[in-house]
C-alpha cells in the first residue's frame, strides 16, 4: 500500500521537474517565467546556450534587497551585421516582474547595462537578449533577497525630495579602443507605491523614472523603459562609440513627466 | 560634575509607594483604576498572567530590560532591544515598549511591580519594530497615554507597514500578515504600531512631577527620526540607536550625518548611559567610541572603493564582515552597512 502511494506520487512529480531537468541549467523554470515568457515572447524559442547568450552577474544572496546590483552585457560588440536590438530584465516573483527594457543601436558599441533593483522575495532574475535577426538569448540567476519593492522608498525621504532630478553624467578615461563606459546617476525616489500608510490605509503614489534616453551626437545609443524595481537614486552604467568626439546627453522622464536632461562633452584621445 | 540637586527626591520617587494615594483627585484615580483592570484584562482573556520582564535600575528610578543581540526570531519573541522606563513622583515614561505588543504587555506588568502611578508618556526613540511594536499594549490598558516621538516618526510609520508585519512574523513564527492567509487580519493588527501624538521638532520637557526629562530629535543619521531622552534627575541619557555596544551598528539613515550626531552627542553630560543594542554602566562619552571607530572605518574603505572606481558589486564583495572589529551580526548586517554607505557617499564631492 505504502509502496503504491510512493509510486503514484512520483509519477505526479514527473510532469513537473521533467522539462526542468531536460533544460540547459540556466533555464531554470518557475511557474512565473512559463507565464511571462508567453506573455512577451509567445512561443518564439528562447536559446539556454550558445556563444549569444548574455552575462547576467547577481549576488546570490543580496545584502540589501533594495539595492541589489545588476549586471548585463552582451558577449560580443555591436555591428551593423549583428546586434542586440533589445535586453529585457525580468524579475520573476517581483509585483511587477518585467523590471526594464532597454534598447541598443550599433552605435551603443556594446550592449551593456549595469544597474541597481529591489528584489521583492526570493526569486530567479533573468535576461532576455534579442538580437536582429530576432533571436532570443536567456541567461537566468537565483537570488535570495526579500522585501525591496515593499520596502520603504528611503532612509531620508526630505532629502530624496528635495534633490530630485539632480543628474551626474560621467565617461570613463579611455582605457582601451572600442566602445567607451559611461554612467548615468539620477536623484530620484523611485517610489513603488507598494508600501501601504497603515493609518489612513492608502498607498503611497507611485513616482519613479520611467524614460531614459542617451544619444551620442544625435545618435541613439540606449533607450531605457523603466519601473519602480529601479533602486532609488537610479543609476546606469552602458558604452558607446565615442567615434570622433561629441556630445553625449542623456534624457530622463519620471511618471509624473518631470523631464531631467545632462550633457557631457567627449573628448576622445588623439583629437583636438 | 553637574551637581543634581534633584537627587534624593528622585531616590524617594523610585521607592514603591502603594500606601499614598495619586497625588490628583479622583479623575485621574478613575482612569488609574482603569489601567490596573485594563492591565490584568489581556491575560485574563488567554487564561494565564502576563510574566514581568526582567528590570535593571541603571540610575534611581531608572529602569531598563536589556534585548538580546539576536535577531528576531520566536525563540526570543522579538525581545532584542534594550527598553525600559522612568518613574516621576506624579506618573511614568516607558522609552520604547518592545518588539511585539506581548513584550509590551510584559513591560507593563514590570512597572506594576514597582509603582502604582500611571504611566503618562510613551516615548519611541525611532521607527524600527523592535522599539515601537510593544506600544500597542500601553494604548490598550489606557486610552489617555501620550505616545511621544520625533516630528518625522508618524511618515516613518506610514512607509513600514510590510517591516512591521515582517518583524512579527520573525518574532512570533507565524506567516507574515504581508502573505495573507487564515490568520493575517490578526497578525496584520498585532503588527500596527500605535503612532505618536505628541511630537518633538527641536526639543521637548516632559514633566514626571518632580522629575522632568529632556527630549531631543536629531537630523538623520542611524534613521531620519532619531530621538534621545535625558533625564535630568539622575543625568541618564537614554541614547535609542545612536549608540551601539556589541550589536553591529546598521545605518538606516545617514552614514555621514550619524558620525556628526555622535560629535554632539557626546557633549550630553550623561552620567549614565542606556544604549538602544548593548551594556549597561558604560563609560561616558567613551562608549561612543567603538561605534565611531566603525562608521569611520566603514566611510573610509567606501571612499576608496570610489575613488578607485569600484562598482557597488565589488565593493560589497570585497567586505569582509569578520573584519571589523568582533561586532555581533556583522555577518548580517555589515555587507548591507557598505551597501547604504555607497549610495549615500558615491553623490560626494
Amino acid at each position: 500500500m505504502q509502496r503504491r502511494r510512493f509510486l503514484l506520487a512520483g509519477a505526479a512529480l514527473v510532469p513537473a521537474w521533467g522539462f526542468g531537468l531536460a533544460r540547459a541549467d540556466d533555464d531554470p523554470p518557475s511557474p512565473e517565467w512559463e507565464q511571462l515568457r508567453g506573455q512577451l515572447f509567445g512561443d518564439r524559442p528562447i536559446a539556454t546556450e550558445g556563444p549569444a547568450l548574455p552575462l547576467l552577474e547577481v549576488p546570490a544572496r543580496a545584502a540589501d534587497a533594495a539595492t541589489v546590483p545588476v549586471a548585463i552585457s552582451s558577449p560580443f560588440d555591436q555591428s551593423a551585421a549583428r546586434h542586440v536590438k533589445t535586453l529585457y530584465l525580468v524579475i520573476d516573483r517581483n509585483p511587477s516582474p518585467v523590471a526594464a527594457i532597454f534598447r541598443f543601436a550599433p552605435e551603443s558599441g556594446r550592449a551593456e547595462v549595469v544597474t541597481r533593483v529591489r528584489i521583492e522575495q526570493y526569486t530567479f532574475v533573468r535576461a532576455i537578449a534579442e538580437l536582429d535577426d530576432g533571436s532570443l538569448h536567456l541567461a537566468s540567476r537565483y537570488v535570495k533577497a526579500a522585501g525591496g519593492c515593499s520596502a520603504p522608498a528611503g532612509k531620508d525621504p526630505a532629502a530624496a525630495a528635495a534633490n530630485l532630478g539632480q543628474l551626474r553624467l560621467r565617461v570613463d578615461a579611455a582605457l582601451e579602443d572600442g566602445p567607451r563606459r559611461a554612467r548615468l546617476m539620477i536623484r530620484h525616489p523611485n517610489t513603488s507605491g507598494l508600501a501601504m500608510d497603515q493609518i489612513t490605509r492608502y498607498y503611497a503614489k507611485p513616482h519613479f523614472v520611467r524614460e531614459v534616453t542617451v544619444s551620442y551626437r544625435g545618435r541613439p545609443v540606449l533607450k531605457a523603459e523603466l519601473t519602480f524595481a529601479i533602486s532609488e537614486n537610479p543609476d546606469f552604467g552602458f558604452r558607446f562609440l565615442p567615434g570622433g568626439g561629441g556630445e553625449l546627453e542623456a534624457r530622463v522622464v519620471d511618471t509624473e513627466n518631470l523631464a531631467f536632461t545632462s550633457r557631457v562633452a567627449v573628448a576622445v584621445p588623439g583629437t583636438p | 560634575m553637574p551637581v543634581l540637586p534633584l537627587q534624593r527626591p528622585v531616590g524617594r520617587a523610585a521607592a514603591i509607594d502603594r500606601g499614598r494615594p495619586w497625588p490628583d483627585h479622583g479623575v485621574r484615580l478613575l482612569a488609574a483604576l482603569a489601567v490596573a483592570a485594563g492591565m490584568f484584562l489581556p491575560g485574563a482573556v488567554r487564561g494565564g498572567t502576563v510574566d514581568a520582564l526582567p528590570m535593571v535600575e541603571a540610575a534611581p528610578g531608572v529602569f531598563v530590560h536589556r534585548g538580546r543581540h539576536e535577531e528576531s526570531a520566536p525563540e526570543n519573541g522579538g525581545d532584542i532591544a534594550n527598553i525600559g522606563f522612568v518613574v516621576g513622583e506624579r506618573c511614568v515614561a516607558v522609552v520604547d515598549s518592545g518588539g511585539t505588543p506581548a513584550i509590551g504587555r510584559a513591560l507593563r506588568a514590570a512597572i506594576r511591580l514597582r509603582t502604582d502611578r500611571p504611566v503618562c508618556y510613551v516615548v519611541n526613540t525611532h521607527m524600527h519594530p523592535d522599539h515601537l511594536l510593544g506600544n500597542a499594549a500601553f494604548r490598550e490598558a489606557d486610552r489617555d497615554v501620550r505616545f511621544v516621538g520625533s516630528v518625522r516618526l508618524p511618515a516613518a510609520i506610514a512607509a513600514r507597514t510590510a517591516v512591521y508585519q515582517a518583524a512579527i512574523a520573525a518574532a512570533t513564527g507565524q506567516p507574515c500578515a504581508c502573505t495573507g492567509g487564515e490568520n493575517a487580519a490578526e497578525a496584520a493588527a498585532e503588527a500596527r504600531p500605535v503612532p505618536p501624538d505628541l511630537l518633538v521638532d527641536g526639543e521637548m520637557r516632559l514633566d514626571l512631577g518632580g522629575r522632568t526629562l529632556h527630549l531631543r530629535s536629531w537630523p538623520t543619521a542611524h534613521t531620519d527620526n532619531d530621538l534621545t531622552v535625558f533625564d535630568e534627575a539622575s543625568a541618564t541619557l537614554w541614547a535609542g540607536d545612536l549608540l551601539f555596544e556589541g550589536r553591529i551598528p546598521v545605518v538606516d539613515g545617514s552614514l555621514r550625518g550619524w558620525l556628526a550626531v555622535i560629535g554632539e552627542l557626546r557633549t550630553v553630560p550623561a552620567r549614565h548611559v542606556i544604549p538602544g543594542h548593548g551594556a549597561l554602566g558604560l563609560a561616558w562619552p567613551q562608549a561612543l567610541v567603538p561605534q565611531e571607530r566603525y562608521l569611520t572605518d566603514l566611510a573610509a574603505a567606501v571612499r576608496t572603493a570610489l575613488r578607485q572606481a569600484k562598482s557597488l558589486a565589488e565593493t560589497v564583495d570585497a567586505a569582509d564582515p569578520a573584519q571589523v572589529g568582533g561586532w555581533q551580526l556583522a555577518e548580517a548586517y555589515h555587507r548591507r552597512n557598505v551597501t547604504a554607505a555607497y549610495v549615500e557617499l558615491e553623490w560626494e564631492d
